[in-house]
């Protein structure tokens, strides 16, 4: 059963049965991960491009990892050193590239609905890393997976996504892909970080920390970015840490083996203490692992449709 | 020359004229005679048939940004004008955002020039402040002189309550409106409106309230020096209520709004389409119905088109980095039928009132009369005529507009002003030629 879609733009709209056979596919190429030789020729002959129009270090290289296991050709292109840094517009610098004969882009851009636009400009298939405050669906695409495999299920379960939903792309993928597989989605964190109608994708929403470690069964704790919402947005990090950090100490009084997703990288002693970020309940390495079988999964659907 | 409008509705709500099924006569551009055709009218004539068609006073555009000088790719005077004859409109008042600035007599008296010889009148609204900058008033007696017929930093608002008390008083000696763009700057940085389509799309939000607070503070200024504040573009249902209070209590507040703010909500953003983004941005369907009440009981006192021409390179961008604003002088009178008259909304009188009397009343400006002997100001229109939106045939230099390949009902068939008619895509002299 091939995708009923040429490109993966977010998780908004994304029927059950892709989502189901995005994760399925991706266990299968869990399991090559694990090999002692990680190549299989399933994209030989594509080209793909990295289009990175904002810095990134993890998402790049797992494409990257993902598109070589499949043994795609890849190519990176970052903002600085490029024709963006000489005032070529976005659409010229597609074009060109388009005219090289590509076969697939994943682009990561600062502006909401940039791969949208792409795919009116371009005939490659687009895939999405992530596009302003708006989606990031392959993050949420391996968070899901990674909670299925722990918690064999996600129909049903309850999952808090905490911290800066406002400018979190992983938290509106995460809601879409986790709401379409049935579970229950609330999001925690100050007001000032809680989107305007959130409640109206029906989100729950929880303002204390010590209520979202009890009622849920996982917890997707977001980066706070210290460098942009300290004092604009929460008074102070100190503040921000003491009402809505995850400590051991939280997560004993509330008794629960609660699992602890993070997309990273993590501000260690602020959403996360230390002993959290390295402790048992949290999965986050294992997320970065399963990143690459969700994003070899979702190359290989999207490369193999025509 | 004699030029004869065969079987028309000449309708003029400001002077109660209602005429069904009569012709005009006009002679080297002036009004001769309305009323039955004789045969000695006929002779030497030449005739126009507008069946069915009304003939209003010609309707006035007082919101337009012609790009010249600066922008001369995106606009001149001379295609904007095109563009409102085209549209259905014989005068306009265009907006300072200039480079330069329109915060000088020079640029006022260079824009005149441009515009003389055309069949559309153009007035500026000249800055309030230099380079509309905030800190500093403009040469606001010597722009008045010079033409100016209002001022507005427009883009933005007067940017702090100090200046804008100023702004006031002075405009005052000179009985000229400041047109104020409400939005509060700080809170003014979104690229749509704040609601759950912007929660969807990712996109940076801006709130109605940031309109809401600077429409508070003009109002309490207006009533508190005394002068005339017109509000620009009004998109929330908060301001529209605010400048219902306001008029009540006699405060010398009015108001325009544009045709895409009555026509389409935030859910036009969903593709990403830049050329649905605004300032102020497309907002929900409570306000889009305030707006049509407000329009309705009198409260929003005009139409205007807020025409804003861009680049195709600058429109084709990411969305949050595109600029605001559509052509909107060729699809505002279309829209307005469609969406108003159509809808039951407004009479055809009503639209009269809101597309050229009150914006000309508001800026001081002479009506054109129908009387014998004045120059003819006209706009011909048709109110059953069903068109589609082709933006490859705007007149308007930059095509930049959420309409295209709309179906409309209702559309300008001519206008005429100066001596000159535009009609099906010619321009007519009516001067006599010896």
């Amino acid at each position: 059963m091939p995708l009923s879609s040429n490109h993966l733009l977010g998780l908004q709209g994304v029927s059950k049965e892709d989502l189901q056979l995005i994760l399925d596919t991706a266990h299968t190429f869990r399991e090559i991960l694990d090999r002692p030789i990680k190549k299989v020729p399933t994209l030989q002959g594509k080209t793909i491009v990295n289009l990175f129009y904002e810095s990134s270090t993890r998402t790049r290289i797992s494409f990257e990892l993902a598109e070589k296991r499949l043994s795609a050709d890849a190519i990176n292109f970052a903002v600085s050193g490029s024709s963006v840094s000489k005032g070529e517009t976005f659409k010229d610098t597609i074009k060109n590239i388009e005219a090289m004969k590509i076969d697939m882009v994943i682009v990561r851009h600062s502006a909401a609905g940039a791969p949208v636009y792409l795919t009116k400009i371009c005939d490659a298939n687009i895939i999405n890393a992530g596009d302003g405050t708006h989606e990031h669906p392959t993050q949420a695409l391996l968070d899901m997976y990674s909670i299925r495999q722990k918690l064999g299920k996600l129909e049903g379960l309850k999952v808090c996504i905490v911290g800066d939903i406002a400018h979190s792309r992983v938290a509106l993928s995460n809601i879409f892909g986790l709401q379409t597989m049935g579970a229950k989605v609330s999001v925690c964190g100050p007001s000032t970080m809680i989107p305007k109608n959130i409640k109206d994708l029906g989100v729950e929403v929880i303002y204390n920390i010590d209520e979202a470690i009890q009622d849920n069964d996982v917890l997707n704790v977001l980066r706070i970015q210290l460098e942009r919402n300290a004092g604009e947005y929460f008074p102070s990090i100190r503040e921000y840490a003491k009402y809505f950090g995850i400590t051991n100490e939280r997560l004993d009084k509330n008794g629960k083996d609660v699992l602890i997703l993070h997309p990273g990288p993590i501000n260690r002693g602020v959403e996360l203490s230390s002993e959290v970020a390295d402790g048992s309940n949290q999965i986050i390495l294992y997320q970065v692992t399963n990143g690459v079988a969700i994003r070899m999964a979702v190359l290989y659907l999207l490369g193999t449709l025509n | 020359m004699k030029t004869i409008l065969k079987n028309v509705n000449v309708i003029n709500p400001a002077e109660k004229v209602n005429l069904r099924g009569t012709n005009i006569i006009l002679n080297n551009g002036l009004i001769e005679k309305i009323g039955e055709l004789k045969f000695e009218d006929t002779s030497n004539a030449e005739e126009f048939d507008f069946s069915g068609c009304y003939v209003a006073p010609g309707f006035f555009d007082m919101h337009v940004h012609l790009r010249e000088p600066g922008r001369e790719d995106e606009e001149t005077v001379v295609t904007g004008c095109n563009s409102a004859a085209s549209g259905g409109f014989t005068g306009v008042a265009c907006m300072p955002n200039t480079e330069p600035t329109i915060d000088s007599a020079e640029v006022v008296n260079f824009i005149k020039k441009q515009a003389k010889d055309h069949l559309v009148d153009v007035h500026s609204v000249a800055a309030a402040t230099i380079g509309r900058k905030g800190d500093q008033l403009s040469p606001m007696a010597e722009l008045a002189e010079a033409g100016a017929v209002a001022f507005s930093d427009d883009g933005a608002a007067i940017k702090t309550a100090s200046i804008l008390k100023r702004v006031i008083e002075y405009s005052s000696i000179y009985k000229l409106p400041v047109i104020e763009h409400c939005e509060d700057e700080s809170l003014s940085n979104g690229a749509m409106n704040e609601g759950l389509n912007s929660t969807f799309l990712g996109l940076p939000p801006l709130p109605s309230v940031s309109e809401d607070l600077i429409v508070i503070r003009d109002i309490q200024m207006a009533e508190y020096v005394g002068g005339k504040v017109h509000i620009a573009h009004i998109s929330t249902k908060n301001a529209v209520a605010l400048v219902r209070e306001a008029k009540k209590k006699g405060i010398q507040v009015t108001a325009e709004v544009t045709p895409h703010h009555f026509t389409l909500t935030d859910d036009a953003v969903k593709s990403y389409d830049t050329n649905a983004k605004m300032s102020p941005p497309l907002r929900t369907h409570e306000d889009v119905d305030a707006i049509i009440e407000g329009l309705a009981d009198g409260t929003i006192d005009c139409i205007a088109s807020d025409h804003a021409p861009h680049s195709p390179e600058e429109k084709e961008a990411e969305f949050q980095f595109a600029p605001n604003g559509i052509v909107g002088l060729e699809t505002a009178v279309g829209l307005s039928v469609s969406e108003l008259v159509h809808k039951k909304k407004l009479t055809v009188e009503d639209l009269i009132f809101k597309l050229s009397i009150n914006p000309r009343k508001i800026l001081s400006l002479p009506l054109p009369e129908f009387k014998v002997g004045e120059e003819a100001n006209f706009t011909i229109f048709d109110i059953n005529k069903i068109w589609t939106v082709d933006i490859t045939k705007f007149k308007s230099k930059s095509k930049n507009s959420p309409f295209d390949r709309r179906l409309l009902t209702g559309n300008s068939v001519a206008v005429i002003n100066k001596g000159k008619m535009f009609n099906n895509n010619k321009w007519i002299s009516l001067l006599n030629t010896d």
